[in-house]
């Protein structure tokens, strides 16, 4: 009923809807292709402009002084061969999600990653999560007592918020939380011994979900309560009120969903900031995720390890991308996606 | 006329007008630095781990090695802002530059410019700084080069569209026909009437870079020979169970600088859009 009061032009219903989904996500697999490209090749110009090849890197740590020796190793490391055969060897490289050799874990770059993954995850869907509903809680509360106490209340925290450096964020709650009341662990994922108990995980989870989630929560809010507002302008929105709809099945059932999309929109735009802002929430709370891995192969110089993470991490943001896409043609079936 | 009403617009917004006398106090701060404290901030000059307030001649208290925080805050102000600032002017040059071109000459050139601002939105911000700061090392060079490289793309959205805008305008074809070369016509013609909002916008990107510039220091990978504010928090961190005042004034000295340069980001763009003055 709301959608269609919503939508001018009949949505599409059942198998239609389906194969435009599927059509969706074919068009925007094969646009990720030269986005990957992209990728992969700025990487590779960072490598050649490194200081050093990785190979002196490797030598010089394993004491390898021999010339005949090091010529070997250069063949067979492909480092005489002209820069754009090294460039197809990288890319193929990556085909097979061959990242290289981290010595420092002493296993390969992806097995690294993929063991801090989860931690990683678990940190950003949970930040994610509480952003979103913090960010649209206060917005249609802002929205709807617009110009009053409330609407100034939640404004005044969203931009206090906006400012305040996550990392800093997360000091000062544990030094509040942690230090002076004890009620929550100052670092970590669980207990030191501890088996990983689920609650014992979710009470570690708190302070780092804050310190990340509150930043993004007070942007949402903004982008809501605006587009609150300018959807409840609309002439479908004064249609329902017409028809004799209380103000508050209005507000939930027709305004609400509409003025999610550019949630949604930005939520797509910012994966990959999420991702980046968990490094530094990692660092803060010894996290053993992803963040943690990159900051210690930047502090050791630990090139494959970071460059790894950065393609990994790209391929992350365009996978998000692509379901946001999807998400919008469900919220919005009039949406046709380019 | 016009100019006395655009101050006005802004001085009426309370925030920003606060916001900017704000931002001003703490540019004035920066550029006088060692007139309030000529001597090095880095030099011990008290007992170590002062409180705030217990001893008159440290407002602020010292750190754990007996630093004036005052006189570090005060000092740490002009790498802040200036970070902030030539980070943001990299990205505002970067950004009008591909987004002028994109909008002007459209077809391909515009694709192209698009795909681009597209895979530098994909790659993740920070780790990508950290990424060039790691491999090409950590000078203040490099980390204002790689905040603009990742900031750019917002302000070459905003020029495009201002450009796709004006650039079939009359006072636009009028110059084609008098043969003026193109380049001319993007640099003295359009070029001039885009400017306004990407201003705002650029206003917003040094907070952004601010905000960037901190957390690379914080995890201590700044210039070592740069005291940022950023720095100051990072270096505060293993105290907080004693003295956790070291960590929290710098930090509230960023969020006060980033707050106030957002109110003022909105602040003119409300200026600078009439249409929006009534929300």
């Amino acid at each position: 009923m709301a959608g269609e009061l919503v939508s001018p032009t009949p949505a599409l219903r059942g198998s239609a809807r389906r194969t435009a989904a599927l059509r969706l996500l074919r068009r925007r697999l094969i646009q990720a292709v030269p986005l990957m490209l992209g990728v992969v090749i700025i990487n590779f110009c960072l490598i050649q402009m490194a200081p050093g090849s990785f190979l002196e890197l490797m030598t010089a740590e394993n004491q390898v002084s021999d010339p005949t020796t090091i010529a070997l190793l250069r063949k067979t490391y492909g480092l005489d061969d002209p820069v754009w055969m090294q460039l197809l060897k990288y890319i193929w490289a990556l085909l097979h999600f061959d990242f290289g050799f981290s010595y420092r874990q002493n296993m390969p770059v992806i097995q690294a990653i993929w063991i801090h993954l989860p931690a990683t995850v678990l940190l950003m869907v949970s930040s994610i999560a509480l952003a979103i509903s913090i960010g649209v809680a206060a917005g249609v509360v802002a929205s709807m007592k617009v110009r009053t106490f409330w609407d100034s209340l939640v404004s005044v925290a969203a931009m206090f918020f906006y400012a305040a450096p996550s990392f800093w964020l997360g000091i000062m709650m544990i030094v509040l939380f942690s230090v002076k009341l004890g009620w929550l662990p100052v670092g970590g994922m669980m207990k030191i011994g501890g088996n990983g108990g689920v609650l014992d995980i979710l009470h570690h989870l708190i302070l780092p979900t804050l310190a990340l989630g509150l930043f993004y929560a007070a942007i949402y809010t903004r982008v809501m309560r605006s587009s609150m507002l300018e959807v409840a302008q609309l002439d479908f929105v004064r249609t329902a009120r017409a028809k004799g709809l209380s103000r508050n099945k209005v507000t939930i059932h027709h305004v609400l969903r509409n003025a999610l999309l550019p949630v949604v929109t930005i939520l797509g735009v910012q994966m990959g900031t999420v991702l980046a802002g968990s490094v530094v929430i990692e660092s803060v709370f010894s996290w053993p995720g992803v963040g943690s891995l990159l900051f210690d192969s930047v502090s050791s110089r630990n090139y494959p390890v970071v460059l790894g993470i950065m393609v990994l991490g790209s391929l992350v943001v365009i996978a998000a991308n692509i379901a946001v896409d999807l998400i919008y043609m469900w919220l919005d079936p009039r949406i046709e996606i380019r | 006329m016009q100019r006395f009403e655009f101050l006005g617009r802004f001085a009426r917004n309370r925030g920003a007008f606060v916001g900017a006398c704000l931002i001003l106090l703490v540019a004035l701060m920066a550029a006088f630095a060692s007139v309030f404290f000529p001597t090095d901030p880095l030099r011990i000059v008290g007992l170590p781990e002062l409180w705030p307030g217990e001893d008159p001649e440290f407002p602020l208290g010292t750190d754990s090695l007996g630093r004036d925080i005052l006189s570090m805050i005060v000092h740490g102000a002009r790498a802040t802002l200036l970070i902030g600032l030539f980070a943001s002017a990299v990205a505002t040059i970067i950004g009008v530059g591909v987004g002028a071109i994109a909008g002007f000459f459209g077809g391909w050139v515009d694709e192209v410019a698009m795909r681009a601002a597209e895979l530098f939105q994909t790659i993740p911000n920070l780790i990508f700084v950290l990424t060039i700061v790691v491999i090409l090392g950590s000078t203040l060079t490099n980390i204002v080069i790689a905040i603009g490289i990742v900031s750019w793309t917002p302000i070459a959205r905003m020029t495009r569209a201002e450009f796709l805008s004006l650039r079939d305008r009359e006072f636009v074809q009028a110059c084609r026909s008098m043969g003026m070369s193109d380049f001319r016509i993007i640099v003295s013609e359009i070029l001039p009437n885009a400017l306004p909002p990407v201003i705002v916008l650029s206003s917003l990107v040094v907070a952004g870079a601010i905000l960037f510039e901190s957390a690379v220091s914080f995890l201590g990978l700044g210039d070592p020979n740069v005291a940022s504010w950023g720095r100051l928090v990072g270096d505060g961190r293993q105290l907080i169970r004693s003295s956790w005042y070291i960590c929290a004034i710098p930090g509230i000295a960023i969020m006060i600088t980033v707050l106030c340069l957002n109110l003022v980001g909105d602040g003119l763009n409300d200026a600078l859009n009439p249409k929006l003055r009534d929300r």
